[in-house]
């Protein structure tokens, strides 16, 4: 009877082989401080900022025009000085709460109007048909609106707050639900899983992806909403926000403080970009090894 | 041996944008506890919807699917699904967590009963070491060992497999065939499995329900399908008969 046959290789044979590339052929090896340093994102970022700011100094320097320019020291000492005298954690604190607020409100809200376009036909045309009028409205040009219907105070702010966070955060919501995967679905009615234990369970897990991209744009939209809101009144009981404080100090002049302002909003907006949503992100989508 | 799961006269039709299609017609079959009963036919005959329809999730037009006498009406956690496709885990619960969450949601079992059980069928499956990792670190067997696993600790009247193995690749395919056939031998659940192979068909099942497409109609049925052995050849020669039945008819499209 005809046969194939096998003719085994040892370990050995192969070491032998690859003895002379010994160093080359190693199945792991460490990579240099340099190189791992590089590769982190976040050190390769901080140098772009630290050349950035020393760009800022030097063209400020030679500018020397603190009403026009102030330079990157110029703006920190007024910085500090602000703090140190609590206007502008006043502020800041005054701008994130109305911001919670109408954050908060617009997202519960974009959780209602989910909730019932994804159970009817019906809430599924009345979100898409309004998510398609009021999307592309920016919502600062209802401000006018807001203005005379709640008056001058947070209410009008907290109006303008969730038509921005609003429709973004419904959207994906909802985009998501209906992105999540027919296995899915038929796994969790498998367990025998309906309504609102279908939605908690299955449902908003699966679609985290594009419910977390949704309350991104809306946090994004609404704290440009809130600074542009509050640039064209933000006084209420006596208390601006942020806005007002730049509009204030650009009225007397004080333009290191309007820069100060300005560098607050930015890094208010990269923290909670940075920390809390990054963490969010690294602890549920790159634990779960899925992508937006 | 009882009747377990009774599928008597069963038309399935369902809807495109365009026409009504009806997938399989007056389908009648029943299996019995502990049978491997495995569904096979060519693409189009309507086999997959047949064992989608036994999990509840399409209604007959005609017929009645009845198991251990109840009809199915919905969906439920009687009648464990194993899919074919690799994102029936859910990603956001690692492997231990995959296999507790239904025995928490659906058999009101306390955490540490669930995990105790999810331990102990994952032990099954070989995949003690892996109980903590989400599922997107897996390798495709693995994931499916993983349902597997899930459909298993259920204990469910029935194990309904849709052409599970069929996105693996050839060498993880036999291994895992050879796994559930022991699985089988350990514990005697009664599975069904959809395939279109019909080496697997012999391999897995006790049981074969032949199926002619456009529409299904049952064409045979085989049985005692686990007397053939493949060291005598008395397993291949089955195989050309099968294969003779399934392409012998006039104008097939294969």
């Amino acid at each position: 009877m005809s046969q194939a046959r096998i003719l085994m290789h040892t370990v050995a044979d192969a070491a032998s082989h690859t003895d002379n590339h010994a160093a080359e052929s190693a199945v792991e090896r460490q990579l240099s401080l340099a190189e791992r340093l590089w590769g982190n994102g976040a050190v390769r970022k901080t140098l772009l900022i630290l050349v950035l700011a020393l760009l800022w100094q030097i063209y400020a320097t030679i500018l020397d025009n603190a009403l026009l320019f102030p330079t990157l020291t110029d703006t920190l000492t007024t910085m500090m000085e602000r703090i140190e005298d609590g206007t502008l954690p006043a502020r800041a604190l005054t701008s994130v709460k109305v911001l919670l607020m109408g954050y908060t409100a617009g997202i519960l809200l974009a959780a209602a109007l989910t909730m019932v376009a994804i159970n009817t036909q019906v809430g599924t045309d009345f979100l898409e048909t309004m998510t398609a009028m009021f999307n592309p409205l920016p919502a600062i040009a209802l401000l006018p609106l807001a203005l005379i219907w709640f008056g001058l105070g947070n209410g009008s702010l907290v109006f303008v707050l969730i038509h921005s966070v609003l429709w973004a955060v419904a959207l994906n919501t909802h985009s998501g639900f209906l992105g999540v995967s027919r296995t899915l679905r038929m796994v969790g009615r498998n367990y025998g899983l309906k309504g609102f234990r279908y939605v908690a369970m299955i449902l908003i897990p699966a679609a985290f992806p594009s419910i977390l991209t949704g309350l991104k744009i809306g946090w994004a939209f609404a704290w440009r909403t809130l600074i542009a809101a509050e640039l064209v009144f933000g006084v209420s009981s006596g208390q601006g926000g942020l806005g007002w404080f730049i509009f204030e100090n650009r009225n007397l002049l004080d333009i290191p403080a309007v820069f100060a302002g300005l560098l607050t909003v930015i890094i208010i907006g990269l923290i909670v970009e940075n920390l809390v949503f990054r963490t969010i992100e690294r602890r549920t989508l790159q634990r779960w090894g899925v992508h937006n | 041996m009882s009747t377990l799961l009774d599928v008597s006269a069963v038309t399935l039709r369902y809807k495109t944008p365009s026409s009504l299609v009806t997938a399989t017609e007056r389908v009648s079959f029943s299996v019995n506890s502990s049978d491997r009963f495995v569904l096979l036919g060519p693409s189009g005959c309507g086999k997959s919807t047949l064992l989608k329809a036994v999990g509840g999730y399409h209604k007959p037009s005609e017929g009645s699917i009845r198991i251990k006498g109840r009809e199915v009406t919905e969906p439920g956690a009687d009648r464990m699904m194993v899919f074919q496709e690799f994102d029936q885990l859910l990603p956001w619960k690692t492997v231990l967590e995959n296999v507790m969450f239904p025995l928490c949601v659906a058999r009101n079992m306390s955490k540490a009963d669930a995990r105790e059980r999810a331990r102990a069928y994952l032990d099954k499956v070989r995949l003690t070491k892996f109980i903590d990792s989400y599922t997107h670190t897996l390798s495709g067997g693995m994931k499916q060992r993983v349902a597997i696993a899930r459909g298993m600790a259920m204990e469910p009247d029935i194990l309904l497999m849709d052409e599970p193995f069929a996105a693996l690749d050839a060498l993880t395919r036999r291994q895992m065939q050879d796994e559930l056939l022991q699985l089988w031998e350990g514990t005697r659940f009664t599975v069904m499995f959809v395939t279109h192979s019909i080496a697997e068909a012999i391999k897995i099942g006790n049981r074969i329900l032949l199926l002619s497409p456009h529409p299904g109609r049952v064409k045979a049925e085989v049985s005692d399908v686990d007397q053939v052995s493949a060291t005598d050849g008395s397993a291949a020669q089955l195989e050309r008969q099968i294969h003779d039945l399934l392409f012998a008819e006039p104008g097939h499209r294969e």
